[in-house]
């Protein structure tokens, strides 16, 4: 369904992203583990279209994403839910949704959708009028999830969904995930939560220094290898 | 106390127009958190634009204000273009999701100062157009006045006012309703995210700067053309006027701006009856420095439109 090779992204002289290739398989959840600075996030906006690579492929659905708007990859069906959720803290809650669909013209089916969410995320629900701004992190991390769907993806991206928040609700976000992929929905997910990221993964990747450095299924790494992997960044003499 | 009343009245007609010159300032700092200093410039470049026209091809006045409006349109997008399109944050910055901090890479300062120059360039041109000091501006006034009970009221004025009124809420309304407006609304509130949406922020940067600078057309057309003149003085009476309201009212805010012109207008009102037409120009810059020192942030009026928060 996605299939990226040899990106590179970088920022200024700095290259975040040297060379990176692996692919998400459609009704998979696929996994991207890695520490910080490893270039995930780089990764995300890259595929998104707010970066431009410097080469590099990514072919969703064998079409070239290289080169196209951000608004032109939502409208071909792939949608992220950006790192620290980044909702918009002065519009409501239906704002934001209705934000999330701003592609689509079919008036009424996005407001079906809305209504989908609101069933889906009923805290959103309670909220709907309300600033997201004021929401509490995990209410701002289902509204960030919301508004990606509202986009109708067929592969949703997922940037760190879990990080800042209490673990209560990170299993509440693994769980929506899991709803998700139960759907049918593939989604490429980003996460330094591995155990939790393992769980629900069918396949991963592992990340360093902007590189690749491990693609396998949950099992053929043992988990502690992978966590100080993901979280250290450690990588083996040769 | 009757005389106060028709004072607070006057106040209140010149405050309006007031608002309608701080909106469209409101608006661009709102949409980027930037402030275009060109903005009066560019107000007074298509006032004698307008004046020109009037003056050396006679045009009829419908006429001279589609122009005015016209060329206030086309100098924001030249401003847009030449100082704040290259100033948006960089990738690193939409990266990590942040807005771009303040001065941090020096791009604040450099739209600030382009913008400053670029307010010299404008206030040039006009002055080339028309070199002398007091220019004929084609005049809408009427002497026609309107009485409610003891006081009195222009009529022409009074019009004024219910257009800044008109434009004022009308925007706010769709700013709130439409597509657009949300797409504007999402693009000022968290631009990463707005992208990611599909909402192309250039665009919407591009539109905000000509419906801000149009209206600063807008504005400069209906004063002066109850004025019947405009000076080289009017670019510089635009900026600081339309800044003075749209801090009052909240920079950044649709319909707090034309309270915060109302206030203004008041409070002028009454200084210049009590210490003349200097106490009028302390007032306004009393006013200025007293937003700015004073740990408030603007008035806020029931269910306000806020680009930002």
């Amino acid at each position: 369904m996605l299939e990226i090779k040899d990106l590179a992204t970088a920022y200024g002289k700095i290259e975040a992203l040297k060379g990176v290739s692996l692919s998400a398989k459609a009704g998979e959840v696929t996994c991207l583990l890695g520490p910080n600075g490893a270039g995930k996030t780089t990764l995300m906006m890259t595929l998104s279209g707010i970066l431009r690579p410097q080469r590099g492929s990514v072919k969703f659905e064998s079409e070239e994403l290289v080169g196209l708007s951000p608004a032109e990859i939502v409208s071909r069906g792939l949608a992220l839910v950006p790192e620290n959720r980044l909702v918009f803290p002065a519009l409501t809650v239906q704002e934001n949704l209705m934000a999330g669909a701003f592609r689509r013209r079919d008036r009424a089916a996005i407001r079906d959708d809305v209504d989908r969410m609101l069933t889906r995320f009923p805290q959103l629900r309670d909220r709907i009028g309300q600033l997201a701004g004021t929401l509490s992190g995990g209410e701002q991390q289902m509204l960030a999830v919301a508004r990606a769907l509202m986009s109708r993806p067929r592969l949703l991206l997922m940037d760190e969904p879990s990080v800042g928040l209490a673990p209560l609700v990170v299993a509440e976000i693994f769980s929506i995930i899991r709803q998700l992929h139960a759907e049918g929905v593939s989604i490429f997910l980003v996460e330094q939560n591995a155990h939790m990221a393992l769980q629900v993964a069918q396949h991963f990747y592992l990340m360093e220094q902007g590189r690749v450095s491990f693609s396998g299924t949950p099992g053929e790494l043992a988990e502690d290898d992978v966590i100080q992997r993901a979280y250290l960044g450690q990588r083996r003499a040769a | 106390m009757l005389e106060l009343l028709q004072r607070t009245l006057d106040g209140l007609l010149d405050g309006a127009a007031y608002g309608l010159i701080g909106l469209g300032l409101s608006l661009t700092f709102g949409t980027l958190k930037r402030l275009n200093l060109a903005y009066g410039a560019g107000a007074m470049l298509a006032a004698y634009v307008g004046a020109w026209l009037h003056q050396r091809y006679g045009l009829h006045i419908f006429f001279i204000a589609i122009a005015v409006v016209g060329v206030a349109t086309l100098i924001g997008l030249y401003v847009e273009w030449l100082c704040f399109s290259h100033t948006s944050e960089s990738g690193s910055d939409a990266a990590r999701g942040g807005a771009p901090v303040a001065g941090r890479d020096g791009r604040e300062v450099v739209a600030l100062a382009s913008s400053f120059a670029i307010w010299m360039q404008l206030e040039q041109l006009a002055v080339n157009l028309l070199p002398r000091h007091l220019n004929p501006f084609p005049s809408l006034a009427v002497e026609q006045e309107l009485t409610v009970g003891p006081l009195v009221l222009r009529a022409d004025r009074l019009a004024l006012a219910l257009l800044a009124v008109v434009v004022t809420f009308g925007l706010a309304h769709w700013l709130r309703v439409s597509r657009g407006g949300l797409a504007w609304r999402a693009a000022a509130d968290q631009r990463t995210a707005a992208r990611l949406a599909g909402i192309s922020v250039q665009n919407v940067q591009r539109i905000a700067f000509a419906v801000a600078c149009a209206l600063s057309g807008v504005a400069a057309f209906a004063v002066l053309s109850l004025a019947g003149q405009v000076t080289p003085m009017f670019g510089m009476w635009v900026l600081v006027k339309g800044l003075v309201a749209a801090m009052l009212g909240g920079l950044g805010s649709v319909t707090g701006v034309l309270f915060g012109g109302l206030l203004l207008g008041v409070i002028e009102a009454h200084a210049q009856a009590l210490f003349g037409a200097p106490g009028r120009e302390f007032a306004t810059y009393a006013l200025l420095f007293l937003v700015l020192v004073l740990p408030w942030r603007s008035i806020k009026f029931g269910k306000d439109v806020t680009l930002v928060r």
